[in-house]
């Protein structure tokens, strides 16, 4: 009872803020609009079910890419090989799929979404539905990944703790690479520009996760491992708001 | 007199980096042969560095509570010196520091003994030697502990102009102007100078001091990763043709980027700190262990400043040389 009061609260809020930018009175700081949000969410899953090739397509480049390293170390792989080369399956996977993010946009779609929405709903949008679709593709490499490559490292693992990581991963790439998708799609010159502008940005990230997704592996305790999920979280929060804050400035043109 | 941080800086960086290469080091004991004695009568040859040995140098050797003085001592040379003892059978055995003077080698030499039963003898009383300005005398570091003032003002350097980039880039977010985004670029060539000189001064030292030119270091890895970001934005800039386009594309890319650096090199090493060859991390000394007495504070900030004013001095050229080519070519 009380929570749903709650619930209804914060939601007339953040529909009182929306509606304060109506016509009188001067433009007010409206930070988020969860119904513009909402709107290109749909839109974009909306486009996704027309493209169903480009799921296919990186599905089956994760799957190829495990099978290649299946095929290069014919099994037995320790701890720490095991984790590192999930890991760079997995970034590599992240760039093929988010360099598209923006570049499948055309111009007249652009300026008219320009014309209809927030720039900074464009960008959580997209941040999020890229997350979601990163979680996704991540967990369905870890399966891939698992099966062909042996599950013995999960043995001893705290798999609460590494499937987290995961998670906490692949949101954590597609916050660094929606925006830098925005603008080497901007810059005109797509997937090579994608790589050398992500690669050092992603590396902190990719560290941390890496370091944090090991320890999980060995099975270490939360009071140890809290410290880097705690670090992979601000790194995703601070990214999103960096995109946020800078979205609305490489969209105008 | 509107020019005179840039003699302060010249004028800071030429003292700095000559007191930085001609101050010596602190005297210090660096080798004693044998590095094994038994009881009885020993010859011991101690190796100094930058002392100035004379024959009546008070040597002893000290295990614990136990204290043997020599016999006799006779000076080779400033820094090299035998001297005689009688080692009594009653010596632990143990390692044993060989002092001369004031000065200490601990852990010099491995004594073999019964372990017990002799009395400490009194040596006669050492005097301090008379205090010079000198720079500590760490093993392992030795005469490379002058890079100190070489190395590590590079990077303070990098992340000023770095900052003075990112600044530039917010104004054109702001304003518009191609005179910012021309200012953000020409700090971050610069900086990039000096993340390059940051390395080459760190690969020699790294070599010098841990046998390699690189290591998996999170510093090491926060250096590169800065290198990487900033070549990546020159090719992004390199890479737009308009200029209004590229000036606000660069600036969005250098902002994400500096934050997310801020986060690399300030929030990430607390995480993996135990990693890092570096002074002050992963339970190595810092600097405050390492300066007892002030002396390398007293040019490393110096340094610091000079080098950062000199940084800002070759900015400052660089957009004003560019600036006056673009009212050539207009």
């Amino acid at each position: 009872m009380k929570v749903s009061a709650l619930c209804s609260a914060v939601w007339f809020s953040l529909r009182g803020v929306c509606s304060t930018n109506g016509e009188g009175g001067p433009p007010t700081f409206v930070p988020v609009k969860p119904g513009e949000i909402a709107a290109l969410l749909r839109l974009e899953v909306a486009l996704d079910l027309r493209q169903r090739a480009a799921w296919a397509g990186m599905l089956l480049y994760v799957v190829s890419a495990v099978y290649v390293c299946y095929l290069a170390v014919k099994g037995g792989l320790g701890l720490a090989t095991w984790n590192a080369l999930f890991w760079i399956i997995l970034l590599f996977a992240a760039f093929n799929a988010l360099t598209r993010s923006f570049q499948r946009e055309d111009a007249g779609r652009q300026l008219y979404l320009y014309t209809l929405v927030d720039p900074r709903s464009v960008i959580l949008a997209r941040a999020i539905y890229n997350a979601a679709s990163m979680v996704v593709l991540s967990l369905l490499s870890l399966l891939v990944y698992s099966l062909l490559l042996g599950t013995e490292v999960l043995e001893n693992a705290d798999l609460l703790q590494f499937v987290l990581a995961v998670v906490l991963g692949g949101i954590g790439f597609a916050a660094v690479l929606t925006l830098i998708s925005a603008i080497a799609a901007r810059a005109g010159n797509g997937i090579g520009l994608m790589a050398i502008l992500g690669f050092p940005l992603v590396l902190p990230l990719l560290l941390t996760v890496m370091r944090a997704s090991k320890l999980a592996l060995d099975g270490v305790a939360w009071s140890i491992t809290s410290t880097y999920f705690g670090g992979l979280v601000l790194l995703d929060v601070i990214t999103i708001t960096l995109a946020w804050i800078l979205f609305p400035y490489l969209w105008r043109d | 007199m509107k020019n005179w941080w840039k003699f302060l800086g010249i004028g800071l960086l030429l003292l700095a980096s000559i007191a930085a290469l001609r101050i010596p080091l602190a005297p210090a004991l660096v080798h004693v042969s044998p590095d094994r004695i038994a009881p009885g009568t020993t010859d011991i040859t101690i190796t100094g560095y930058n002392t100035a040995f004379t024959s009546g140098a008070l040597v002893k050797l000290v295990n614990e509570e136990q204290q043997v003085c020599a016999t006799s001592v006779s000076v080779l040379d400033a820094s090299h010196l035998t001297a005689r003892f009688e080692v009594p059978a009653g010596m632990k055995a143990n390692l044993t520091d060989v002092s001369v003077d004031d000065l200490i080698y601990t852990g010099a030499l491995f004594t073999e003994g019964l372990g017990a039963g002799i009395t400490s003898a009194v040596c006669p009383e050492t005097y301090p030697a008379p205090a010079s300005f000198t720079f500590p005398n760490r093993s392992i570091l030795y005469e490379s502990i002058r890079n100190l003032h070489f190395h590590v003002p590079m990077w303070f350097t990098m992340i000023v102009l770095m900052g003075i980039s990112v600044f530039q880039s917010i104004k054109v977010l702001g304003n518009n102007s191609l005179d910012n985004d021309l200012a953000a670029e020409m700090a971050a060539r610069i900086g990039l100078v000096f993340c390059v000189l940051g390395l080459i001064t760190g690969a020699l030292w790294a070599r010098a001091t841990w046998g390699a030119f690189w290591t998996n270091d999170v510093k090491l890895n926060g250096a590169a990763v800065t290198g990487l970001i900033y070549v990546a934005y020159l090719v992004l800039r390199g890479s737009v043709q308009d200029a209004h386009k590229r000036a606000r594309l660069a600036a969005i890319y250098n902002i994400f980027a500096f934050m997310l650096l801020v986060l690399f090199l300030f929030v990430v090493p607390r995480l993996n700190a135990i990693d890092s060859l570096h002074p002050g991390n992963g339970g190595n000394s810092g600097f405050n262990d390492l300066d007892m007495d002030n002396s390398l504070r007293s040019i490393f900030y110096p340094a610091v400043l000079g080098w950062i004013l000199v940084g800002c001095w070759m900015y400052d050229l660089r957009v004003r040389a560019a600036r006056l080519a673009n009212n050539l070519d207009r």
